[in-house]
């Protein structure tokens, strides 16, 4: 029996964003769900899951790596550094 | 034999055998995601038998440890419901089991947790919650195969009637626990079972199990013929090697 795939993101806890931990099977989302909980947190890994089926995913293709990514490389003026932070500032 | 003794032996028996039937399909689930998520299921089962076991030992004061309890009785000593021992059969049979055994013992805790023995309501207090998934699971699948394919259907169907004549045993009442106040009753909770029950067989699509003869004996220590075959591999390691430990 080949069931979808399902993606799965869990968030560890409040105020934190949904991370994703893996991907199982399932024959729905209700399911994709409930077995979520069971395979991805038996040890108070979550306090919220998400399932997306992962057709539903799309995603860059590792072809197209060079022009999406690299022309980022070079450009340090995106990059935040170039200002004096004063003294005595926290949570910067 | 000392009442609170054979009360919390009944439910310390009924997880206990349950866990060990439930842990027969790991490895052995239709799905890998199953085998984890029985996995847990019956290993909250082998939690509850163990607090209650420890606490049975504990209330007979004869030093005999949830250990002793498990694996050095013999077949008539142990008070399981024969809802319990009985094989698994196919995936959708043991979800007809777990739909009746899991709703039972659902209503059973929640009434437990007020009980005025405070062992016994802490461990009520705590199964509620796991075997409130424990249903949850159960009837997810009864929906699904129900109300699937002709296959899955004619298979939750024939699951759902083979157990059926081993439900009647879950509420039957007797002197013991109407005698013993921290117990709970079964029969007072037959009706609510039913009502539960029935929703998900209706809809499910599958048809209401037709009345029938309905067996009894786990109680007072009469089994069917498989509780044996499940102790011979439950106690084997433990009574070949007394004593042993890793």
């Amino acid at each position: 029996m080949i069931e979808p795939l399902w993606e799965v993101f869990i968030r560890s806890r409040r105020g934190l964003s949904h991370t994703h931990v893996g991907s199982l099977h399932a024959p729905d989302a209700t399911m994709a769900l409930r077995n979520a909980r069971d395979v991805y947190t038996r040890r108070q890994e979550g306090v919220s899951i998400w399932v997306v089926r992962a057709s539903d995913i799309t995603a860059s293709s590792p072809d197209e790596k060079d022009e999406f990514f690299d022309p980022a490389a070079d450009k340090v003026y995106r990059h935040p550094t170039f200002y004096q932070v004063p003294e005595g500032v926290e949570h910067l | 034999m000392n009442d609170l003794f054979t009360y919390t032996l009944r439910l310390g028996d009924d997880a206990l055998i349950s866990a060990q039937r439930t842990a027969e399909w790991i490895a052995a689930a239709p799905q890998l995601e199953e085998d984890v998520a029985l996995g847990n299921i019956g290993l909250d089962q082998l939690g509850q038998a163990r607090s209650l076991l420890q606490y049975a030992g504990q209330v007979e004061g004869d030093g005999r440890t949830e250990d002793d309890l498990a694996y050095f009785r013999d077949e008539r000593d142990f008070l399981n419901l024969q809802l319990c021992e009985l094989p698994n059969g196919d995936f959708a049979h043991s979800m007809a089991k777990l739909l009746y055994f899991a709703t039972y013992q659902h209503l059973l805790y929640e009434e437990l947790r007020n009980s005025p023995d405070e062992m016994l309501a802490g461990v009520a207090g705590k199964a509620v919650k796991e075997v409130a998934y424990h249903v949850d699971h159960a009837t997810q699948w009864v929906l699904r195969l129900g109300d699937g394919t002709e296959e899955s259907h004619r298979r939750m169907q024939a699951g759902l009637e083979a157990f059926w004549p081993y439900t009647a045993e879950m509420f039957e009442s007797d002197e013991l626990v109407r005698r013993l106040a921290v117990a709970v009753d079964p029969s007072t909770l037959q009706d609510e079972w039913e009502r539960l029950v029935m929703a998900v067989i209706d809809e499910s699509t599958c048809s209401r199990p037709e009345s029938s003869y309905q067996h009894r004996g786990g109680r007072e220590g009469r089994h069917t013929e498989h509780l044996g075959y499940l102790l011979a591999e439950l106690q084997h390691v433990a009574r070949s090697h007394p004593g042993a430990t890793w």
